[in-house]
């Protein structure tokens, strides 16, 4: 399905229209489920009273942050096999978005960390280390290609390492059972069924839905524009090569 | 397939140390500069230095590890080693790697059988010195493995050194978490197991991306 839209051509017509289908559709989603959590749902009282309701921001960009690494390593998989350009250019899209659901991720936790665990910060949780280090991923990954010349050595350096880092993700999924410190235990992934009543739920993984296609809108509008980058180089050297 | 490539990648490695004149004294003296330099900055006093000897040694072999693999596959690339380790038969991945065991062999190992004097000064007991240089010994190779992956992805970038660290810096994260852990619990815990796992799983991946990033900055 997704090699229909490796020609550029069709993917410039599809996200033309997809973009603001999924941008008002994920404000419409994310909006309304975002006010219903932070302000209509009942308190909790046993995880603490209303700063539970954090865990509507705080929950959705810990999800999308190891789903975006996931997306980053996915398709410059894509791209290293079988060379298709978009998937670079989807690629260097998710980086920097990436990085800052990382930085939200773990802002938001450290918010809730404050008045429920009396700490900001703690060094010795798996959860909290390899969310930082997922954090270094990103940026390590956007400073290689930043530092490499070339648009093709930049995709196959950053392709490299976004592939070997993505043996974080699972150490992410499992550090809260193995390694378990402070952190809570999954409470909506897991073998018994979420732990979560669906009250909560139901709104958790409707915001999910909307920023994922909030964020799938953005993602679409920086490929269009990396598109229009590179359409205007190749006519700036043609008109170069004339001259 | 043949093995010559690979063993003279190793030669060059070891021999490339002694060519500058210094040998096995230059990682030997920041690894010992950076580990003496802590006690002046954090204070001296014993108990201290004791709960953070250990830790400050880790630092020391990852940064000995950052300094001296900065110009490991530049040099490489500037002479032109490295089209004719593309074009040969044996394995660039295989080659890279015994590069990358060589250049281990001079400047990682040694600073491990210095530890014990280092950790001496520091004030660690000495019943963990043995137990402490396994895993000194295990998380250097790790450090210079996944170090080697990112040096050979900057390989191409002029004053590449910050950018390797960077880079490997959430690979040496797990070394260092295990690490530190297998000095706690000593050799019965499991630490030192998923340290040992770690070496291997680096010692089985690395070599496959270092061969990909040097294919890629051979091009």
């Amino acid at each position: 399905m997704w090699s229909i839209l490796a020609n550029p051509h069709r993917f410039m017509a599809f996200s033309k229209i997809a973009i603001p289908i999924a941008f008002a559709l994920g404000l419409i989603l994310f909006g309304y489920f975002l006010w219903q959590g932070l302000f209509v749902v009942p308190t909790d009282e046993v995880q603490g009273g209303d700063i539970f309701r954090g865990m509507f921001i705080h929950v959705p960009s810990a999800w999308m942050c190891m789903g975006l690494y996931v997306g980053l390593a996915g398709s410059s998989f894509v791209w290293f096999i079988w060379r298709h350009e978009l998937a670079d250019v989807a690629a260097r899209a998710i980086a920097p978005i990436g990085a800052g659901y990382t930085a939200l991720c773990l802002a938001t936790g450290a918010v809730w960390g404050k008045p429920t665990w009396g700490t900001w910060w703690l060094w010795d949780d798996a959860r909290i280390m390899s969310v930082l280090v997922l954090f270094f991923l990103f940026i390590g990954y956007m400073a290689l290609r930043a530092a490499l010349e070339t648009r093709q050595k930049a995709a196959r350096a950053g392709a490299i390492l976004a592939m070997v880092g993505v043996i974080n993700v699972p150490v992410i999924r499992f550090s809260v059972d193995i390694w378990s410190s402070i952190h809570q235990g999954p409470s909506v992934i897991r073998a018994d069924g979420p732990a979560m009543s669906w009250v909560y739920l139901q709104p958790l993984l409707l915001i999910f839905l909307g920023q994922l296609l909030i964020i799938s809108a953005l993602i679409l509008i920086l490929m269009r524009a990396e598109i229009y980058n590179q359409q205007a180089d190749a006519a700036l050297a043609r008109r170069l090569s004339k001259a | 397939m043949t093995g010559a490539p690979i063993l003279s990648a190793f030669n060059q490695a070891v021999s490339e140390a002694w060519a500058s004149g210094a040998g096995l004294l230059l990682p030997l003296g920041f690894f010992a500069g950076t580990a003496v330099l802590v006690p002046f900055s954090v204070g001296s006093e014993s108990e201290l230095l004791a709960r953070i000897g250990p830790g400050i040694l880790w630092l020391a072999l990852a940064l000995a590890s950052f300094v001296t693999l900065e110009r490991i596959f530049q040099a490489d690339l500037q002479d032109g080693a490295l089209d004719l380790w593309v074009q040969e038969d044996a394995s660039i991945s295989l080659i890279a790697a015994a590069k990358t065991l060589g250049h281990w062999l001079i400047s990682g190992l040694p600073l491990v059988l210095l530890t014990p004097l280092l950790a001496l000064t520091l004030q660690v007991p000495p019943e963990k010195t043995l137990p402490a240089m396994l895993a000194y010994g295990l998380g250097g190779l790790t450090f210079f493995m996944w170090g080697g992956v990112a040096a050979a992805l900057a390989a191409s970038v002029a004053r590449a050194g910050l950018l390797i660290a960077l880079i490997a810096l959430p690979f040496y994260l797990p070394t260092v978490i295990f690490g530190t852990l297998a000095l706690e619990e000593g050799l019965g815990g499991a630490s030192i197991l998923f340290l040992g796992a770690s070496t291997l799983f680096a010692l089985g991946v690395a070599p496959a991306a270092m061969g990909a990033a040097l294919r890629l900055a051979a091009d």
